[in-house]
């Protein structure tokens, strides 16, 4: 036998083998440097892997491959711009992360052990956390650059096994939390068998499963259109099941709200920008011809993905619940951008996922703040009169649900504009006019909690805002500052985005 | 014609808010001075670049900049670009001129609160965001500037939030404006979608081409935003309780600017409402209830700042008439726009000046008498109270005379129903506002001991008297040789006048409606001076009189027709979210474990109902398909 060593690119795959890199030398400092150092060091070796992987990005970003890693994976301008978006969630995340008192110390003790109780007051902290982002980041990078379907598959696994353990490790309420992670993982592995389901009958309809060889098969247009048909949906069954769109959406909310909050912010971003990658270079490349048979399906889901979710979200009681269902509708207004199907359509989706992801962690870190004795207090009507204790949490908070609700000067404005001009380009108006009213809709819930926190008496249970660390300071104050530049000036990310949005075959 | 000033219209109040507000209690000793002096600046650039304007012939007033290229992406370009042509430069020189004036008045009225230079900053704020308003060449610029006195305004009505009430008032403006920016949303978004721009000059050229449907959805847009910010029908009601912030702030805000912005808008979009007959329909209707609610509101008001808000309502009522009645009907609305920014600005200022000599006292029945203790505050007020019932030759007079006028000659049934509805609500302003004179100024003092009245400052009485003069004269001045008329010509293009006959000729109409006005002061004379005033509302009256205390029921209606309906939709979702899906399921998986947490329970039933509900999802998929390619 002959063995062909593999001819790979290294530099075009240097971001996500930095990933790696800091990954792998983060199990070793849990394995050999002494509690006391370990998490400064663990926080400055994520840290330092994300930044060098976001500068060689950068540096990497003018070249174009299909040929990196033996066709496996596509290095073109947009799984750049979504692999830099991921890195920026990433490294604003990180310092949220990096803030200990959300996470237990002691995972694997049961919840109210004596063994819990030891682990807390020996005053130890949870620094696997930092390598698990990193794993889970070296997934989402390769997620969007993935071009055969066992590649999308394994970074698919390779993105959502870290966040799954992740998900369970909240300091607070920790039977949810761990409640949380579970379903997460059984409803995950539940969509991925449908996913490769799907990719089986895609094999079986193109013979191979590289996206050039599915491409070439649709436009030859000789095989049986059934199997393509399922093997479109199955597949798009799984990337819908990690956007939350409805009716794959039900793990969300639940999720979101148990999860530490760091990780939810962190996964509400940077899982949505690797998500809808895969899934823009999967419909706008190799299923662009087949557009007739899924865009009617994705038309269905995207209005009531915005419905459902912009309606639902109204009645939420809770803060975390309701940027979930938030977050839903938000997945809906992104298909918009996936159905329209042009030019415009990629770059508005690359600027609304990069800005709403942006906002997305913002917001979630301004939830750890808001605590009272037993810890993060997400009852939205203990948030009433907010705006008076501590009026510059509730401005910033207030900033980035209107952000969401997309009011003018604030980036979510832009983005939705964009996506939705971009839609009606492509003569999907039944879906951008849903998407008007519903965002409409959005709006009041998101100007009800503003309502709540500066116009309505507190209770007399009031929760109190702990003094952020400069960590969580760090992300709130970059995200802020990021979600009001593309707010007033948008231009010079449309700019830089505009020649970029090109993906290659 | 382009210009590099009108930047800074905008941007001097915008920085002095930011030091005032960036430099903490330092600036406490100078603030105030700062605050005003950049209202001043803002009117003196004003006031040179109109004096620019006249130099120029009439086509070619209109000045833009472009300050920079705010969006561009695909087919959707918009600049961050100013315009400043004949009818926003009427709108700057009142907000700076009448602004400054406030903020001298401020000075003195607001020197005993610790909180006085961040009121300052806020002001400035609002001068500025409102500004951006009037100045934006786009719906989208006009609309950050929409969004911006918003703010501002919640920041001056909630500025004594120490008091609950207060609380509650900013929170019901703030979600009775949401209702309205709404509706500006998706006017601009129903426009961009049809004619594919934002900016004025745009829309102004692709109207012609655009279907009525999409005009007159476009309008009713702007209709409800301009309801909403104007506090006309249906969205008047927050309008009343927004007289809880300080008296300067009701002065600007809620008399002079903000709540105006309403007809600015529509005036502003003249070339839809021309093209969208229906929509301009709704306008006059809206104008036409609005001024009687108003109206009649204002009759049962005890508390003066109340009774004041709720004629500013009925005038603003005027005003969107004047702006429904099309071509001929913009340049009369922004007439008494402008001379009601001088009267009403005044008499807030006067009524400020009678509470800061009683004790911030509200209540007019235990007012009286005034007039021996505050002499100036009487003669101002005076003024003001002459020129809004519409004696000659007061500024009132001409600019309600002429809407009253178009009113009736729009045609037809339509033209007898108008214009008896604006001929009966001057009847009824006589009435209220001679209830408010012979209330606070004369008949006996029915204060209590404590009260010890004094006339004001300087500070405070000179802007109350440079707006008196303005009450006096701006309606002269506008309507001699159809001044204003002309100047607005280029912007809102009338028609021919006349274009029905005219139903009366204008001397009766003038002898109709001032028959009218000493109808309603001989009411109110009989009423409240034959007759002794009780300090305290009386309690034996009328069903009628009840009704109208209560705001004609506005608060009970909203509840009813809005509040609850929405209610009952999210609860109906949330149970079909939590009940009908995860319900059976749930009931299943407790019966199943039969002891055990509440939460387990809901734990199991939770990941096999979604399961369930992932596998719906993709059988319904798959059947969608076996449907298409069958």
């Amino acid at each position: 036998m002959v063995f062909n060593s593999p001819t790979l690119s290294y530099s075009l795959l240097s971001p996500i083998l930095i990933i790696l890199a800091g990954a792998l030398i983060g199990v070793l400092i849990e394995a050999f440097v002494g509690k006391a150092v370990r998490p400064i060091a663990q926080l400055s070796v994520a840290l330092g892997s994300l930044v060098l992987a976001l500068i060689q990005v950068i540096r990497i970003r003018d070249f174009t491959s299909t040929a990196a890693a033996i066709g496996s994976v596509v290095i073109d301008g947009p799984g750049i711009l979504f692999q830099g978006a991921i890195l920026v969630i990433a490294i604003i995340s990180i310092f949220l992360i990096a803030d200990q008192d959300n996470f237990t110390s002691s995972p694997a003790a049961l919840p109210g052990s004596d063994e819990e109780r030891q682990a807390a007051q020996s005053g130890t902290v949870l620094t696997e956390i930092y390598p698990l982002t990193l794993f889970a980041v070296s997934g989402m990078l390769l997620f969007p650059i993935a071009s055969d379907l066992i590649t999308l598959f394994v970074a698919l696994e390779v993105l959502s096994l870290p966040l799954y353990l992740m998900a369970g490790l909240s300091r607070h309420r920790r039977l949810a939390s761990q409640e949380a992670a579970l379903k997460y993982f059984l409803l995950g592995a539940f969509s991925s068998a449908f996913f490769l389901f799907g990719s089986a009958y895609l094999y079986g309809y193109a013979g191979t499963v590289s996206f050039a060889g599915i491409h070439a098969a649709v436009i030859g247009g000789t095989g049986n259109d059934v199997i393509l048909l399922l093997g479109i949906a199955f597949v798009a069954i799984g990337l819908l099941f990690k956007v939350g769109a409805v009716p794959f959406h039900a793990w969300s909310p639940d999720v979101y709200q148990g999860s530490p909050t760091p990780i939810t912010g962190f996964m509400a971003a940077a899982t949505k920008v690797a998500a809808f990658g895969a899934m823009l270079r999967l419909f706008y490349t190799v299923l662009a011809e087949a557009q007739w048979q899924w865009r009617p399906f994705f038309m269905v889901i995207a209005i009531i993905t915005m419905i459902f979710g912009s309606l639902v979200a109204i009645s939420q009681r809770d803060v975390k619940r309701m940027l979930a269902y938030s977050s839903i509708a938000h997945a809906g207004f992104l298909l918009t951008g996936v159905i329209a199907l042009n030019k415009a359509g990629l770059e508005a989706s690359i600027y609304y996922l990069f800005a709403y992801g942006v906002a997305t962690v913002g917001a979630f870190g301004i939830v750890t703040l808001v605590r009272d004795s037993s810890g993060e207090v997400s009852d939205l009507n203990r948030w009433a009169g907010l705006g008076k204790r501590s009026p510059w949490v509730a401005s910033a908070f207030a900033f980035f649900l209107l952000a969401f609700a997309g009011i003018p000067l604030t980036s979510g404005f832009i983005g939705k504009f964009a996506i939705f001009s971009a839609a009606y380009e492509s003569g999907a108006t039944a879906v951008v006019i849903v998407g008007v009213l519903s965002s409409a809709i959005a709006a009041f819930f998101y100007i009800r909690v503003i309502v709540l926190m500066f116009f309505t008496d507190a209770t007399e249970d009031g929760t109190s805002v702990v003094i952020p660390s400069i960590l969580t300071r760090l992300t709130i104050f970059i995200s802020l500052a990021i979600t009001v530049a593309l707010g007033v000036f948008p231009s010079p990310l449309l700019d830089f985005i505009k020649p970029l949005a090109i993906f290659i075959r | 014609m382009t210009s590099n000033l009108i930047v800074y219209l905008i941007a001097i109040p915008l920085f002095s808010s930011a030091v005032l507000l960036l430099t903490g209690r330092k600036a406490n000793k100078w603030g105030h001075l700062l605050g005003t002096l950049a209202s001043a600046s803002s009117f003196g650039v004003g006031a040179y670049l109109f004096t620019q304007m006249l130099a120029q012939p009439a086509e070619e007033r209109a000045m833009t900049q472009k300050l920079f290229s705010w969006i561009n992406v695909g087919s959707f370009n918009v600049d961050a670009s100013l315009l400043l042509d004949q009818l926003s430069i009427c709108f700057v020189l009142l907000i700076t001129g009448v602004g400054t004036l406030i903020h001298i008045y401020s000075i003195s009225y607001m020197s005993h609160d610790l909180d006085r230079r961040r009121f300052f900053a806020y002001l400035n704020l609002f001068i500025a965001a409102m500004l951006l308003l009037v100045l934006g060449n786009s719906y989208l610029n006009l609309y950050v500037g929409w969004e911006g006195v918003g703010l501002a305004s919640y920041l001056l009505i909630g500025f004594w939030n120490q008091k609950p009430t207060y609380a509650t008032a900013a929170k019901k403006a703030f979600v009775m404006n949401r209702v309205g920016d709404l509706g500006l949303s998706l006017a601009i978004m129903i426009a961009f979608a049809s004619m594919g721009t934002v900016s004025f000059d745009g829309i102004k050229e692709a109207a012609p081409q655009t279907s009525t449907a999409t005009l007159t959805a476009i309008g009713i847009m702007l209709l409800i935003a301009a309801a909403g910010k104007s506090a006309q029908f249906p969205l008047q009601a927050w309008l009343g309780d927004a007289m809880a912030g300080p008296t300067p702030v009701s002065a600007l805000i809620h008399a002079a600017t903000m709540v105006t912005a309403g007809v600015y808008l529509i005036t502003r979009s003249n070339f839809i409402f021309d093209a969208a007959p229906t929509a301009q329909l709704l306008v006059v209707i809206v104008g036409a209830i609005t001024l009687l609610f108003g109206a009649v509101v204002g009759t049962a008001k005890d508390d003066i700042k109340k009774a004041l808000a709720a004629s500013t309502m009925s005038q603003i009522g005027y005003m969107i008439l004047g702006a429904g009645l099309g071509p001929v009907g913009y340049a009369f609305a922004i007439m008494h726009l402008l001379t009601h920014g001088f009267f009403k600005a005044g008499m807030f200022l006067g009524a400020g000046s009678v509470m800061h000599g009683m004790n911030d006292e509200v209540n007019m029945r235990k007012y009286g008498a005034l007039r021996k203790f505050m002499p100036i505050t009487f003669i101002t007020f005076g003024l003001g109270y002459l020129a809004i019932i519409g004696v000659p030759p007061f500024a009132g007079f001409y600019s309600k005379d002429m809407i009253i006028e178009t009113a009736l000659n729009a045609g037809g049934i339509k033209g007898i129903l108008l214009g008896s509805a604006a001929l009966f609500g001057a009847a009824l302003t006589a009435f209220y506002m001679t209830r408010v004179i012979i209330l606070t100024f004369t008949g006996t003092k029915r204060w209590d001991d404590e009260a010890h009245p004094h006339e004001s400052p300087i500070l405070m009485w000179l802007p109350m008297a440079v707006l008196a003069i303005g009450s006096v004269a701006s309606g002269y001045l506008f309507t001699r040789g159809d001044a204003l008329v002309h100047w607005l010509e280029p912007i809102v293009a009338p028609g021919e006048h006349g274009e029905h006959a005219e139903l009366l000729p204008p001397i009766v109409v003038s002898a109709l409606a001032l028959t009218m006005v000493l109808i309603g002061i001989s009411i109110a004379v009989m009423m409240y001076v034959r007759r002794p005033v009780a300090d305290v509302a009386p309690e034996d009256v009328s069903a009628l009189t009840r009704i109208v205390r209560q705001d004609l029921l506005q608060d009970a209606a909203n509840e009813a027709i809005f509040m609850r309906p929405g209610q009952s939709l999210t609860k109906t979702l949330v149970s079909i979210d939590e009940k009908v899906i995860d319900g059976a399921v749930r009931g299943v998986g407790a019966m199943a474990l039969g002891s055990g947490s509440e939460l387990r329970k809901t734990q199991t039933g939770y990941v096999r109902s979604y399961s369930a509900l992932i596998l719906v999802g993709a059988a319904a998929i798959v059947l969608g398909i076996w449907v298409i390619t069958q």
